[in-house]
């Protein structure tokens, strides 16, 4: 029997048992409609959110203070700091030839009042480097102004919520802001970031590190942000910053260097993975449409029992009748399953156009998987009918009209 | 050709067993034109199914050509089956679907034939069986006689040396029983091993050698001229 008459034949089968092979066919396409469109779904998640993270700044590169003991690359949380992290440490860093931008930060609260009203607000001490280093955008007036870092000076730029809370909508600019017991003139207003990863810089007052480092009373720096030249820079400039503080250190390395791209490749290891697990588990509707398939088999070999009786009157053997069997259970499988491919990328189409903000993407593994898996399956459970249709007695299947 | 020596065929039924062929001996030589009759019952169709190695023997030994199929393994039993065997069915046993011409093509398909010449051998059957017109109806719009030329055409287009009919006329009416019959015959003037099962005395008179059975044995076997 050649393959191709063998198709042939099953094609001939499958056409003659409509209702069975719409049947089949339904349930192989929901199976394989459900795996292609989650599988999208979890991709564009992991697209989405790997895409916020770059959106901070692609060749970025955070400094923490305090040696994290970890080997892998999973990022630390906060280390012990043995040693405090200085300005001077942040401004050595310029000198390597693979560092754009410097911005040192430190972090602290304290209550802020203007207008006539009060809050705890967040505040970030920092330099004119952190615009471009995490991209921010301004509203109104400008950012911090290019000073030596050392300087203190009585200015800060705000968010907008704490923008909202204290001046309404009342001018802002020239404004003065009491943090602490010092004062600072309002310059300029961030732009609203929406929920940027990391900090919330709505709620933030960014003034001249100088000026925090004196409000906090401490010159320790609660990180540092670099931004190297180019992504193919990050390696040396992790080399340059890890000689760098040796140095001045003395001979100790007691910082963590996480790069935006290890952050990042976290995020999108465990968003792959949890993609997977979510096409793994619609692949379980494959399953039960194997089990739909093998109870359709079943009774259609039932029904079939005279013709096959009459195919090894006619000289089939047993071997070829199970291939016929398989093969039809393989063809209908098949067919369903690239009719659910064609309904998958059709859902995910939709859905692109419902949310054309969400990334949703069809991951090139998804098909082939639900493909193999719909073959898989219609073979695995065609087996059982394929044979029983092999062993049928021929002298019984005859009789039987 | 065909050699049966002592064969037995019993089935359990319950817990009784019933001797369907009981310590058959039989040979036909290749050519011979036999009749099989006897009572309902009598064990007729389970010796054609013997001999068609359909059916596996309890005990006994059979030769085909020269050689012991007894034991065959199943590959081996359908591939002698499909070069020296075709059956005729009372009921013909056409596939519903398929047309005429694609059931009389079956046993080519099974037995590998490449395509050119399964449709020259088809197109061949199709014309020396008269069913020029009817090639591509399927077997619901055939009459009775139409579909057992297409059963006889199908048996035949391997070129088998026997052709074994178990009622062929059974379900016909006399005109296109009549029909059949000497369709049958013309293949046996040709050289084919006929065996025919009827109840029809009238038919199992038409053969040269005439074997009648009860109860699963064989009780009478004579030649057409020799007095019964
Ligand atoms: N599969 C089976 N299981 C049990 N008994 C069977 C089976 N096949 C045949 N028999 C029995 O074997 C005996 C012979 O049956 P067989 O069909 O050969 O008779 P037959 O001569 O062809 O009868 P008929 O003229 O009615 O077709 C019968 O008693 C029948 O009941
Ligand atoms: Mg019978």
């Amino acid at each position: 029997m050649r393959a191709a008459d063998v198709l042939l034949l099953v094609a001939k089968s499958i056409r003659a048992q409509r209702l069975r092979s719409a049947l089949i066919l339904i349930a192989m396409a929901i199976g394989v409609a459900a795996v292609i469109v989650l599988a999208a779904l979890g991709e564009g998640a992991r697209r989405y959110i790997t895409g916020e993270f770059s959106a901070l700044g692609t060749n970025l590169i955070f400094i923490l203070p305090g040696r994290s003991e970890t080997t892998g690359g999973q990022p630390p949380l906060l280390g012990e700091t043995p040693r405090d992290l200085t300005l001077d440490d942040a401004l050595a860093l310029l000198r390597s030839p693979y560092i754009a931008n410097v911005a040192p930060v430190v972090i602290g609260s304290a209550p802020v009042s203007g207008g006539q009203r009060e809050r705890e607000s967040n505040i970030m001490g920092s330099t004119s480097d952190l615009l471009a280093v995490r991209h921010l955008n301004l509203a109104q007036g400008r950012f911090l102004p290019e000073i030596p870092a050392q300087r203190a000076l009585p200015v800060c730029v705000i968010g907008q919520t704490v923008r909202n809370e204290l001046f309404g909508s009342r001018p802002v600019l020239g404004q003065w802001l009491r943090i602490g017991d010092r004062r600072f003139r309002v310059i300029g207003v961030l732009a609203s970031e929406g929920q940027s990863v990391g900090v919330d810089f709505d709620e933030v007052v960014i003034v001249p590190v100088a000026s925090a480092q004196a409000l906090f009373d401490s010159p320790a720096l609660f990180r540092i942000l670099v931004e190297t030249k180019s992504r193919g820079a990050t390696m040396p400039a992790i080399e340059d910053i890890n000689r760098t503080i040796e140095e001045r250190h003395e001979g100790e390395n007691d910082v963590t260097v996480i790069t935006q791209d290890s952050v990042v490749h976290t995020f999108d290891v465990i968003l792959t993975k949890v993609t997977l697990g979510i096409a793994g588990i619609a692949a379980i509707s494959l399953a039960v449409s194997g089990t739909l398939i093998m109870n359709v088999m079943l009774v259609s070999v039932s029904q079939r029992t005279a013709e096959i009786g009459l195919l090894k009157a006619i000289g089939a053997a047993s071997a070829q009748l199970k291939i016929l069997f398989l093969a039809e259970a393989a063809l209908l499988s098949l067919t369903g399953a690239a009719a659910g491919l064609a309904g998958g990328y059709a859902g995910a189409l939709a859905v692109a156009r419902l949310y054309p903000a969400f990334p949703i993407t069809v991951p090139g593994w998804s098909p082939l998987a639900a493909l193999a898996t719909a073959l898989a399956t219609g073979l695995l459970f065609g087996v059982l009918p394929a044979a029983r249709a092999a062993k049928l007695d021929p002298v019984e299947a005859l009789a039987r009209r | 050709m065909i050699r049966l020596n002592g064969i037995n065929r019993n089935f359990t039924v319950g817990d009784q067993i019933v001797h369907a062929l009981k310590d058959v001996d039989l040979a036909i030589a290749a050519g011979e034109y036999v009749s099989v009759m006897g009572p309902s019952g009598s064990g007729k169709s389970t010796l054609l199914n013997t001999i068609s190695l359909l059916d596996r023997p309890s005990f006994g030994n059979y030769e085909l050509n020269g050689k012991n199929v007894t034991d065959l393994s199943d590959q081996e039993l359908a591939r002698v089956r499909r070069e020296n065997i075709g059956f005729v069915f009372q009921f013909f046993h056409l596939i519903a679907r398929l047309t005429a011409a694609e059931n009389i093509e079956m046993p080519l398909i099974l037995a590998g034939v490449d395509r050119n010449q399964r449709t020259q051998r088809v197109e061949q059957a199709i014309a020396a069986y008269g069913l020029g017109n009817r090639a591509d109806h399927r077997p619901d719009q055939l009459s009775g006689g139409q579909r057992q030329r297409v059963a006889i055409a199908r048996a035949t287009i391997m070129r088998p040396g026997i052709i074994l009919a178990d009622e062929p006329t059974g379900n016909l009416d006399r005109h296109s029983g009549i029909e059949i019959v000497d369709l049958l015959e013309r293949l046996n003037r040709d050289g084919v091993t006929l065996l025919v099962v009827t109840h029809d005395p009238a038919l199992g008179k038409r053969a040269a050698r005439r074997i009648t059975m009860v109860d699963g044995a064989i009780v009478s076997d004579s030649l057409a001229g020799s007095t019964d």
